[in-house]
């Protein structure tokens, strides 16, 4: 459960795939355009149900809440071995007399 | 209010205006062009007011550094004699990070002073980030709408983390999946809202990038005692091309402007299933490409960004090129930069290695680095997402399926694309069904948007 003021995320579907552009790629012609914004709830209610939310800019909107204290997960990703060995190559090349 | 993708679309016209706060009709001519710097001047402001009211946002005199390690890695791999030095514009140091708040700068600028209370903008870019930082010191507030995820839900971090960018410049995020309909979703947004359009194509936005163009050639005098020989844009939607070098002439300097973008040929954007095998969400040939053969697709009527009058050249380089120049970058001059923003970097190095070693090249732009917008995270990403990444010869990249870093400095190579094919393919785009109709006004129209001259725009009319 999801409380008033809880600031959650919400999903919508902006076009079911019969009402997208005709000048679509197949395998996007198929998908919804789906749409995410961020708000505070208006209203207690639970993950997957329809609630309204406030937006940062003061919007009043609809959506199914899918998540409550949304949060970026983005990172630095993985060890690439190959970003080290382009350092060093080209320190090398610039500075150890490499020709 | 009717609100289908049909409805919002019928109303498009009318939404733009009162969102730009210009009528962009009485531009038009009676045949098929319109006065492209009647338009530009329309934004009543001088190049001196520009700067001024930049400066206001701490916008702009970014640094202009010398890559002395660079040029001399260039110089190994070139000719005996040859290898231009190399500069770069570190636009990363203005608030955004990026030169894209150049752009932003004057849009918000203009919406503040007509009224509005606030800002739209579509983009997954950098300029979100910008229109968002702007927005934020002149107290209005600031919508972004982007394209972001695929159909599982899987987003691009270079995206991701400019959403988080803008989010914590105050700005409300709007993501969406693939798919071009984005621009309906923002003129229902600035229908609802009564917000003002930033879009990237304005006269407004165009005309905040002059001043790049323009600082370029006084920092070049100030510095070097002379103008740069090659000014390197980075080309997407056009708009940096055009914005410098309309900068550069304002200046009085006759730099050769060459565009680079990374290749993705054979990718189509708006499909959903290589949304995530690209690694270059912005700065590729998937935008650069048609926005320079048809610049009116975009969101306003008649867009400012035409960066085929100002071309001399249009080069395409890799996207493992980018990627280890972006790591050359850091590793010989101790600058770490976003990955994107190195395109014209990669191009500038190759390029320099054809030039003699008293010219000098320019790469106009940076971008700021940071989770997901960095080389690691794009590379990590590309190799989760099944892309094959390893040394080789550049030449040998196939966008979507691999990523090829060159096993060597010099096989970092430019590609050129057919600058007439593109000017030819202009010229049908602009000339449609009229053909039989062209007055002289017509004909001088194309010269302008193609860089040519009346036999090259009478022959191609003729092979229509």
């Amino acid at each position: 459960m999801a409380k008033k003021g809880d600031w959650v995320q919400i999903h919508n579907i902006v076009l079911p795939p019969e009402e997208r552009s005709s000048a679509l790629p197949e395998d996007t012609k198929v998908n919804p355009l789906e749409m995410w914004v961020k708000g505070y709830l208006t209203e207690d209610a639970e993950i997957g149900e329809v609630a309204e939310v406030i937006t940062r800019t003061g919007r009043h909107t609809k959506g199914t809440v899918v998540k409550v204290n949304p949060y970026f997960e983005h990172n630095f990703g993985f060890f690439v071995p190959e970003v080290l060995e382009i350092g060093d190559q080209v320190r090398k090349i610039t500075f150890g007399g490499e020709d | 209010m009717d609100n289908s993708y049909d409805a919002i679309m019928a109303r498009k016209n009318e939404i733009i205006k009162n969102a730009v706060g210009m009528d962009f009709e009485k531009f038009e001519k009676p045949g098929i062009g319109f006065d492209y710097e009647a338009m530009m001047e329309a934004t009543g402001y001088t190049i001196d007011e520009i700067r001024r009211v930049q400066s206001l946002f701490s916008i702009g005199n970014t640094p202009l550094i010398e890559l002395k390690n660079l040029t001399a890695l260039a110089r190994k791999c070139a000719p005996e004699g040859k290898g231009a030095r190399i500069f770069i514009k570190d636009e990363a140091s203005n608030p955004s990070g990026s030169f894209k708040a150049r752009r932003a700068c004057t849009s918000v600028y203009q919406a503040k002073k007509l009224g509005y209370k606030g800002v739209v903008t579509a983009t997954s870019g950098n300029y979100g980030a910008a229109v968002a930082c702007c927005a934020a010191m002149a107290g209005l507030k600031c919508i972004v709408v982007q394209e972001c995820y695929d159909s599982h839900g899987v987003g691009q971090p270079e995206i991701i983390e400019k959403a988080r960018k803008c989010e914590a410049l105050g700005a409300e995020v709007v993501q969406l999946t693939v798919g071009p309909e984005l621009f309906s979703t923002v003129l229902q947004l600035l229908e609802e809202t009564g917000y003002f359009n930033a879009s990237l194509y304005t006269p407004f936005g165009i005309a905040g990038v002059e001043t790049l163009g323009y600082e370029i050639a006084e920092q070049f005098r100030q510095k070097i005692g002379k103008d740069p020989d090659v000014v390197v844009c980075t080309n997407a939607g056009g708009g940096n091309l055009t914005g410098t070098a309309r900068g550069l002439r304002k200046a009085g300097c006759n730099a050769k402007v060459i565009a680079a973008s990374v290749n993705l040929s054979g990718l189509h954007m708006a499909s959903d299933n290589q949304f995530n095998k690209k690694s270059f969400t912005t700065g590729h040939t998937g935008f650069g490409v048609p926005y320079s053969v048809n610049p009116d697709h975009s969101d306003v009527p008649r867009s400012a960004a035409r960066p085929l009058r100002y071309m001399d050249r249009y080069v395409t380089v890799t996207q493992g090129s980018v990627f280890y120049i972006t790591e050359c970058l850091a590793s010989l001059e101790g600058l770490e930069k976003g990955p994107a923003g190195n395109t014209s970097l990669a191009g500038a190095f190759c390029l320099a290695q054809d030039m003699d070693q008293d010219q000098c090249i320019v790469v106009q732009e940076t971008e700021y680095t940071g989770a997901g917008k960095h080389l690691n995270p794009q590379l990590s990403f590309a190799r989760q997402n099944g892309i094959d990444i390893h040394f080789g010869d550049p030449k040998d990249e196939i966008p979507g399926k691999n990523i090829i870093l060159p096993a060597h400095p010099s096989l970092i190579r430019v590609t050129d694309l057919d600058l007439d094919h593109m000017r030819k393919s202009r010229i049908k785009r602009a000339v449609g069904s009229h053909k039989d109709e062209l007055t002289d006004e017509d004909i001088k129209f194309l010269i302008e948007e193609t860089n040519t001259d009346e036999k090259f725009v009478r022959d191609a009319v003729a092979s229509l």
